[in-house]
């Protein structure tokens, strides 16, 4: 049995559930300690505690945050940003939203303490259009923090002026892609940006950047009152801290659960989230959103939760999205679920994801129509391989090709039990092995 | 003026009084688009072509730009639609759930296809992507309010309420049902089969490949 993780991100709002959004119930729970503390640091000495504590990105790219600020150049006379990405739209993700509506306080305080260490005076959190309640309990919780002098001009009785704008889209998956919501931002179509320059030289206004999820800002706070080698003592050497993941599929407690980071995985679906449902057995688990690859039971078995620990078995942390998947499920229908979605996603500039996406559909419809060959298994292999790879602006098509190369690679046999005319597993392994590189390095 | 000719938009006193709090906020005007357009919205249910003009213009852009994106964000509505905008998740771990079922279910009682309004402009059916309730699928939103753990019965209930009163803007707390048992689910739960895809898809085209 392993030890319960401390609960870092969701300890206030598990245990106060109806109060824990407020003002009072934060500052009980010692909640706006640590922005005070950064207050009287050196910025850089902030960089450092980040750094140490080893937190990567928790919106689904995993590069270390301290990092990502040290690119802020520090003697630009432009003004600095800092954007909260809380368009959680990735299918299967669910996380933020808890914070938001459980706790947005924490995430204030997060993103308060990164802009004192980036030196940015002006905050932005962008929330997805669909949000209508947790940006109603956010805004409710940066009013409270502004009549008691915790935003705005010189905060907490410093000299310190911050101001937080929260922000709205209007139901755009792509705005959640860190220069798409630039773009979006500023009043466009959330198209993103070509890089470099990378937003910490060039992102919001073309001033200097910092985009962070709503997860990571709402961590520093705890690292900032703890210590960067505390959270870096949580979970494995290369996957620091806790993880919330957000569990859905036909498991008897779905819901968002906090661990740390390298738990293993069956124990996890077995525990936390009660086993599956009686009469359904697990098929596969898509651990990471629905961008990152599929896993099979055998590849799940004694698989850790960890970035490491998931890229060991050919898949990713990504946003935590943790879908199980029952043998009552058609891969082929998923995938063409998947890949309606990422058609529709599609911002439409770059040509491979824009067609790619849509044919990937339509080759899935039509296998599951009765219509299809192998020919058109082998096609869908060959498009992602198209569209994967830096063919395309963002990773939007990347997040296209892997499910559809890993759902081929993974369940070969349902793909071809849909073809009509002779199949061959063998030829399809062989299209497999010029096709599977797209899938990230194991 | 011949008598078809529509009258310019003008934003109502309130509302318009907001607008103009909210673009003070932004370093640049344009930036407070997205609120401004969803004050438009709110206001007369839909952005029309002379609303774009006007939010053009308060924000000293082109109603171009305006249009383009107005047509970019799905929740932005440049046509009307019903009075209540059911919205189901499609993706997939609304899916897994039984998602399908619920839309059947909402054709079946509307009597519309997704995409479509009902004849007294009551409802409007749409089937959209993930809305981030995957843990409590299968789920829709309702105009700004998300109602969570669906069963056929569930939406029954809320289509006779929805019907009996004025739309509620300003509650947006999520109605999340208990969860559904396990016999519920079962019944939810996607049938996979060639038919069932062709009927679904209407046999669409795919012959082009």
């Amino acid at each position: 049995m392993r030890v319960a993780a401390p609960k870092i991100l969701m300890r206030r709002g598990l245990e106060n559930p109806e109060t824990s959004h407020t003002l009072d119930a934060y500052e009980a729970a010692g909640g706006y300690r640590s922005v005070r503390k950064a207050l009287g640091m050196d910025p850089d000495a902030i960089v450092d505690v980040v750094k140490a504590s080893g937190l990567r990105g928790r919106g689904g790219a995993g590069f270390p945050t301290g990092t990502k600020w040290s690119f802020i150049p520090r003697d630009s006379e432009k003004p600095k940003y800092l954007v909260c990405n809380s368009d959680e739209s990735e299918p299967g993700t669910f996380k933020d939203r808890w914070l938001l509506e459980k706790d947005p306080h924490l995430v204030i305080e997060g993103m308060m303490i990164c802009a004192i260490a980036i030196d940015c005076h002006l905050m932005f959190n962008y929330f997805r259009g669909e949000f209508s309640h947790p940006l109603k309990r956010f805004q409710a919780a940066v009013d409270e923090a502004y009549a008691k002098g915790y935003l705005g001009k010189g905060i907490f009785d410093s000299d310190y002026d911050l101001d937080l704008v929260t922000h709205f889209g209007a139901g755009a998956y792509i705005a959640g892609e860190e220069t798409g919501m630039l773009e979006s931002l500023e009043g466009k179509k959330a198209m993103p940006r070509n890089k470099p320059p990378f937003p910490a030289i060039e992102g919001l206004f073309r001033c200097p950047t910092v985009i962070n999820n709503t997860e990571t800002l709402a961590a520093l706070p705890w690292i900032l009152e703890n210590g960067g080698d505390a959270y870096a003592a949580l979970g494995t050497e290369e996957s620091s801290g806790t993880k919330m993941w957000s569990c859905s599929g036909p498991v008897n407690a779905p819901g968002v659960y906090e661990v740390e980071m390298g738990v293993d995985m069956m124990e996890f679906l077995e525990g936390e989230l009660g086993g599956m449902m009686e009469g359904v057995a697990l098929k596969a688990v898509v651990p990471g959103g629905s961008s990152v690859p599929i896993m099979t039971p055998e590849e799940c078995d004694g698989a850790k939760l960890s970035y490491e620990g998931l890229q060991q078995r050919g898949s990713m942390v990504g946003s935590g999205g943790f879908m199980v998947i029952g043998d009552n499920v058609s891969v082929p229908a998923a995938l063409m679920n998947l890949a309606h979605f990422y058609a529709h996603e599609s911002c439409g500039q770059c040509t491979p994801c824009r067609e790619g996406c849509g044919w990937i559909e339509q080759l899935c419809r039509k296998l599951l129509d009765g219509r299809g060959t192998q020919g058109d298994v082998e096609r869908i292999l060959r498009l992602a391989d198209n569209m994967a790879g830096g063919n395309t602006i963002c990773a939007l098509a990347d997040a296209m090709a892997w499910p559809a190369v890993s759902y081929v690679k993974k369940f070969p046999q349902e793909f071809l039990d849909l073809c009509t005319g002779p199949v061959d597993l063998e030829a399809l392994d062989e299209a497999l092995s010029r096709h599977v590189h797209v899938l990230p390095a194991a | 003026m011949s008598p078809e000719a529509v009258a310019p938009f003008v934003l109502s006193e309130d509302r318009a009084e907001r607008a103009k709090r909210i673009v003070e906020r932004y370093p640049r005007k344009l930036a407070a688009i997205l609120p401004v357009l969803w004050l438009v919205q709110e206001e007369r249910g839909w952005i029309s072509p002379e609303a774009m003009e006007w939010v053009a213009e308060f924000l000293d852009t082109s109603p171009a730009k305006v249009q383009a994106v107005v047509t970019f964000y799905t929740m932005l509505d440049d046509r009307p639609v019903g009075t209540y905008k059911l919205q189901v998740c499609r993706t997939l771990s609304c899916e897994l759930m039984g998602a399908r079922t619920i839309v059947d279910h909402l054709r079946e009682r509307l009597g519309i296809e997704p995409g479509e309004t009902t004849e007294d402009g009551t409802f409007t059916l749409q089937e959209v992507e993930c809305l981030a309730s995957c843990g409590t699928a299968p789920m829709m939103q309702c105009n700004l309010k998300y109602y969570e753990h669906l069963t056929p019965e569930r939406i029954d209930a809320l289509l006779e309420e929805l019907r009996s009163r004025e739309p509620e803007w300003e509650d947006v707390e999520p109605v999340i049902f208990d969860r559904p048992d396990d016999e519920t689910y079962r019944e939810l739960f996607p049938r996979y089969d060639a038919e069932l895809v062709r009927e679904e898809t209407g046999g669409a085209e795919t012959e082009a490949m």
